[in-house]
């Protein structure tokens, strides 16, 4: 039997590795004008050191990028069903739409009657983003869900301070996610924490019993993260407003309920979208993606400006309003993202939006009933977008770990759920299929989880050594810390 | 996994008494829930420490936690090896992965402290 | 267009398995009282010829950099980018990719932010820097409150002559979380080295400055770095990257942290976002910094690989004792940058500077020669430059702009004491002859 070749790893040589002292890809401009004396422009500040940068030929830096990105797996690549995360497709339109030289070539300072089409895009996502939220002011500067977060507190606190009312608290739910409460502290404000139910809803008792007038506001996500919408919504946004605290809405899992409740009519009186959820923008490796923040009339005067808005001769313009807690960032947002959010509303409309929360729940509860045979399902009911399963069946008999399965995924070519997440479940998967795969994507997902978990029992270890199949192996992250390599130095080679 | 020579608060500290001075640690059960440690947030000699407050932090890659002082005191030594070797908290928490030294100003704290069966009951209802 | 793959019959079958007599019944589990009964008011369901058509109209109704020739920086640059850098972002292993938790299927884009990372830190004479925070002015306001920590103060000077919406995003961040920030005044287009050194004091966390400064002047930062030292304070400074092949590090001169808004390598200006906020400071802060960081590891079999780390720093850990509320990082716009630098490599990119100061320097002779401007000072600068305009500024921007120029950026915009004057940006992009052209009209108004 002869030996396989070996074929040249795909990653681990940094890009500092390849290429020659002489090679580049693009050659510098040429001057048509004098040299300056750069030493001299600069008041003497020129460079001593020449910096580390890669000196690689074009062909080598295509070939580099496209083994990067065949050790990558995005939504073009595979089932992503990463819960919370909402990993919907995103269309080809988008891309082509942001790359327009008419949006991606302008200047966030050019006249406003040279970019009145830019602006009216701004207005128009505005819009309809308040009619989703039922909330009728929006800001689009927000760079991230985070942002946005904070964006909200921060108007919220401006609100509060504006009559005269100095308060010190936000409530959160202990299922919340993490950017909550480093929001709140942020905001200078103090974190209280409230325990959830069973079925991850805000306990009423408890809340009530930490309301009082130091209470600015409570921060909730609905559905929550176990994917329940809570029956008892109005009653905790009216026990809110009852001390004079507001009701913050996360709109992490906006994507389920479009057209179907709108968060003003819930009692909310601020929320943030994450675009990159609900309305398909992509998620980048990590972002950019954009956390517009809707609030009630009574807070729109303090929302950060400039906010596109449609002048009375129907012109477009900027506008600053009055008690502005002033900008949250440069410029105007993340207008790149803005742009494919708007392109994938004007794709769908009204009622396409309303589609889409109708197949998500129903693809959700379709995976919930077809997989609670070979995991546990801690609450059995109808759920919205996404369900949480359980791996603790798995852990007690055979030993193996909801990171086992997960990694185990990776084998078959799927995206793990998000795992361990919300705390409240033991050995959590939280799935979030979204309304853009098909029927038979989630059936072979189905089947590969029921196989998953029959491994499991036949055979613990080969669930123990996932994933065997993937550009690297499971990576110790212990020494990543421990030996910490943060920046490639030439002495490594 | 529970020397009797040893004192244990709720926090998962221990205490090894040598006159008026206190060694502090954490348990065998506490650095197996954290897993791996790989760093160690340890105060100077000639801190002091109040009992039942925070003195330092321990992480492991995906968690932190706080270590509580079960006596009061002033830090007159502190584990430097602990910061090139995060993991003696694993491989010999009651050994070579001790903390801090203290001396303590009320021996009497001692007493609100758990001796190794209790502590082996409080933890077996923990889990 | 829907975007949903389900057909008919293939929904019904779903419907048979859960149950529910429709997909809208499964809604029956939310309260009546706050069903949404109408249907949404938001136009749409165009076909993509439709929609494509709808998107081109309104971006025609915009004029840009390829229609008109600009002089318009403050922050947002019309440099060149490589054809390299859009065939790398139009991956979608890489655009469509989630943040890189699963480090075994991400490692393109866990590799892509570490050699990013090492770019950086190169450029900036820094230890660490992270894969990148929002933009430059969120950079700006994330070192300050880092410095806070360190320092363990809550008062921050910040040189008048830094961004004025980077100050502005500042002074909202500060007054959310009660810090004090002190402005000091700019003497002859740069920060008034006494007037800051009086407001330094034992309660200050960090001084913060921009070198190019907003007006495009270099800032003297070994002074800077000396008053800030000397107060026990920690000296922030924002650099554009794209001379900082040609211009001194500023870790060289003492920073301690080091920011910056990216825009330039790489990205389109987009309307000003998304941006790209560099951070990157001394190895003591690491733990103390804000946003995400990749390190370099191996998997089970000795293989390199590449992880997320230091994460215990991070809002899903430490909650609401976390270093920041950030949970995302600008990664498609690190990828970028990180690309261009690759494709212009450390030659090019002190090419690029060179030939944006050449080409600022030249501009502004020009436009001197033609006695219609004069210089407010004699500061040295880079890349952009004010001028004293003799006439009124709005009227001669928008003369120009009938003419096809975005004749700089009016700083009336922002503060009226700067009436008068223009500020011109000048990219590699603009050639002898537009400037020439430029110079022409404007000596013919």
């Amino acid at each position: 039997m002869s030996e396989r070749p070996v074929r040249e790893a795909l990653t681990g040589r940094v890009i500092f590795e390849i290429g020659s002292p002489d090679a580049r890809c693009v050659e510098p401009p040429v001057l048509d004008v004098p040299m300056a004396d750069v030493s001299t422009a600069l008041g003497g500040q020129a460079r001593s050191s020449t910096p580390l940068l890669p000196q690689v030929a074009e062909v080598d830096l295509a070939r580099h990028y496209a083994h990067l990105a065949e050790a990558n797996f995005g939504v073009d690549n595979g089932f992503y069903p990463l819960g919370s995360c909402t990993m919907k497709y995103n269309p080809k339109i988008n891309e082509w739409a942001c790359r327009l030289p008419g949006f991606a070539g302008t200047h966030p300072y050019q006249p406003t009657e040279t970019v009145q089409g830019v602006i009216e895009l701004m207005v128009g996502l505005q819009d309809a983003l308040a009619e989703v939220a039922g909330l009728p002011a929006v800001t689009l500067q927000p760079a991230a869900g985070a942002h946005g977060e904070l964006t909200g507190l921060m108007c919220i606190r401006a609100y509060h301070t504006a009559n005269g009312d100095a308060r010190k608290r936000v409530i959160i739910p202990d299922s919340a996610h993490g950017t909550n409460p480093a929001t709140v502290a942020m905001c200078g404000y103090e974190v209280t924490t409230v325990p959830s139910d069973e079925s991850g809803g805000v306990d009423l008792d408890a809340l009530r019993s930490v309301l009082d007038t130091d209470v600015a506001a409570l921060m909730l996500t609905n559905p929550n993260t176990l994917g329940l919408f809570d029956e008892n919504i109005l009653a905790i946004t009216d026990a809110l407003h009852s001390v004079g605290a507001l009701a913050y809405y996360d709109g992490a899992n906006m994507n389920a309920v479009m057209g179907k409740a709108r968060p003003g009519d819930m009692g909310f009186d601020v929320m943030h979208y994450n675009l990159h959820k609900t309305f398909s923008t992509p998620h980048g490796g990590g972002g950019p993606g954009s956390g517009a923040v809707a609030v009630r009339d009574t807070l729109a005067a303090f929302l950060p400006g400039p906010i596109a808005v449609r002048a009375e001769d129907g012109s477009f313009e900027f506008h600053t309003p009055e008690q502005s807690i002033g900008r949250v960032r440069s410029f105007h947002g993340n207008v790149g993202v803005l742009v494919r959010a708007y392109a994938y509303i004007r794709a769908l409309g009204g009622a396409g939006l309303e589609e889409a929360s109708e197949q998500a729940v129903l693809s959700a509860n379709y995976m919930q009933e077809k997989l609670k045979v070979a995991y546990d399902l801690p609450q059995d009911r109808t759920c919205m977008h996404e369900f949480v399963l359980s791996g603790k069946r798995l852990r007690k008999e055979y030993g193996v770990r909801t990171l086992d399965v997960a990694k185990r995924l990776l084998d078959y070519g799927y995206h793990p759920p998000t795992i361990y997440f919300p705390l409240i479940v033991e050995e959590a998967m939280m799935i979030e299929p979204t309304e853009t795969e098909g029927k038979a994507t989630l059936d072979r997902f189905i089947e590969v989880m029921l196989r998953i978990a029959e491994e499991a029992k036949n055979d613990p270890d080969l669930l123990h050594g996932a994933p065997y199949d993937t550009p690297v192996r499971r990576l110790d992250e212990a020494g990543a810390v421990k030996n910490l390599d943060v920046v490639w130095s030439p002495e490594e080679v | 996994m529970y020397p009797k020579d040893l004192k244990y608060d709720r926090e998962h500290e221990w205490v090894k008494v040598e006159g008026d001075t206190a060694i502090l640690g954490i348990s065998h059960f506490a650095q197996d829930q954290l897993g791996e440690v790989v760093y160690v947030d340890l105060p100077s000699v000639g801190d002091s420490l109040s009992a039942g407050e925070s003195f330092g932090e321990i992480e492991s890659v995906k968690s932190v936690s706080e270590l509580f002082a079960p006596v009061t005191g002033e830090i007159i030594e502190v584990n430097d090896g602990l910061g090139d070797a995060p993991e003696t908290v694993n491989e010999d928490p009651y050994g070579e992965g001790w903390m801090v030294k203290v001396t303590m100003s009320d021996a009497s704290e001692l007493d609100a402290l758990m001796d190794a069966d209790s502590y082996e009951a409080f933890i077996a209802e923990e889990a | 267009m829907r975007f949903i793959p389900v057909s008919c019959t293939e929904r019904d079958e779903m419907l048979e398995t859960v149950g529910a007599q429709s997909a809208d019944a499964l809604f029956d589990v939310i309260p009546g009282n706050v069903r949404f009964s109408d249907s949404l008011d938001i136009a749409g369901g165009m076909g993509e010829l439709e929609l494509s058509a709808h998107l081109e109209d309104l971006a025609g109704r915009n004029k840009h950099a390829g229609n008109l020739v600009s002089f318009l920086g403050g922050g947002c640059y019309d440099h060149y980018v490589p054809a390299m850098v859009d065939a790398v972002l139009s991956k979608p292993e890489f655009f469509t990719a989630y943040t890189p938790y699963q480090p075994e299927v991400s490692q393109g884009t866990l590799q892509a932010i570490y050699e990013f990372q090492t770019m950086v830190c190169s450029l900036t004479g820094m230890d660490v820097a992270n894969a990148s925070l929002y933009d430059g002015a969120t950079a700006m306001v994330e070192a300050a409150l880092m410095a806070a920590r360190v320092k363990k103060r809550r008062s921050f000077v910040v040189a008048g002559t830094v961004h004025p919406e980077w100050r502005e995003t500042l002074a909202t961040y500060s007054h959310a979380g009660s810090y004090e920030v002190v402005e000091t005044p700019a003497s002859d287009g740069t920060v008034d080295l006494s007037a800051l050194a009086a407001s330094v004091g034992d309660r200050t966390a960090a001084v913060l400055v921009s070198s190019p400064n907003f007006y495009g002047n270099i800032e003297d930062l070994a002074a800077l770095a000396r008053i800030a030292h000397d107060a026990g304070a920690l000296l922030v400074v924002s650099a554009n990257p794209i001379l900082l092949g040609v211009i001194e590090a500023p870790g060289a001169y003492g920073a301690d942290i080091v920011v910056g808004e990216g825009q330039p390598l790489g990205n389109v200006m987009s309307f000003g976002g998304p941006g790209l906020g560099l951070f990157a400071c001394r190895e003591e802060f690491l733990r103390a910094m804000p946003g995400r960081i990749v390190g370099r590891t191996n998997d089970v079999d000795g293989r390199p690989g590449f992880v997320l780390t230091m994460a215990t720093r991070e809002q899903h850990i430490r909650r609401q004792k976390a270093t920041s509320n950030i949970c995302s990082n600008h990664a498609l716009n690190a990828l970028a940058a990180g690309v261009y630098l690759a494709s212009v490599g450390a030659a090019g990119l002190a090419g690029v500077g060179a030939a944006c100061i050449s080409k600022a320097h030249f501009l502004q002779e020009s436009l001197l020669a033609t006695g219609k401007f004069t210089s407010p000072w004699d500061a040295p600068f880079g890349n952009e430059f004010a001028l004293r305009y003799e006439g009124d500024v709005a009227t001669l921007q928008s003369a120009m702009l009938e003419r096809g120029y975005l004749a700089g950026l009016d700083l009336a915009r922002f503060d009226a004491s700067d009436s008068g004057l223009v500020l011109f940006a000048v990219t590699e992009k603009r050639t002898r002859v537009q400037m020439e052209r430029f110079v022409q009209e404007v000596t013919s108004l």
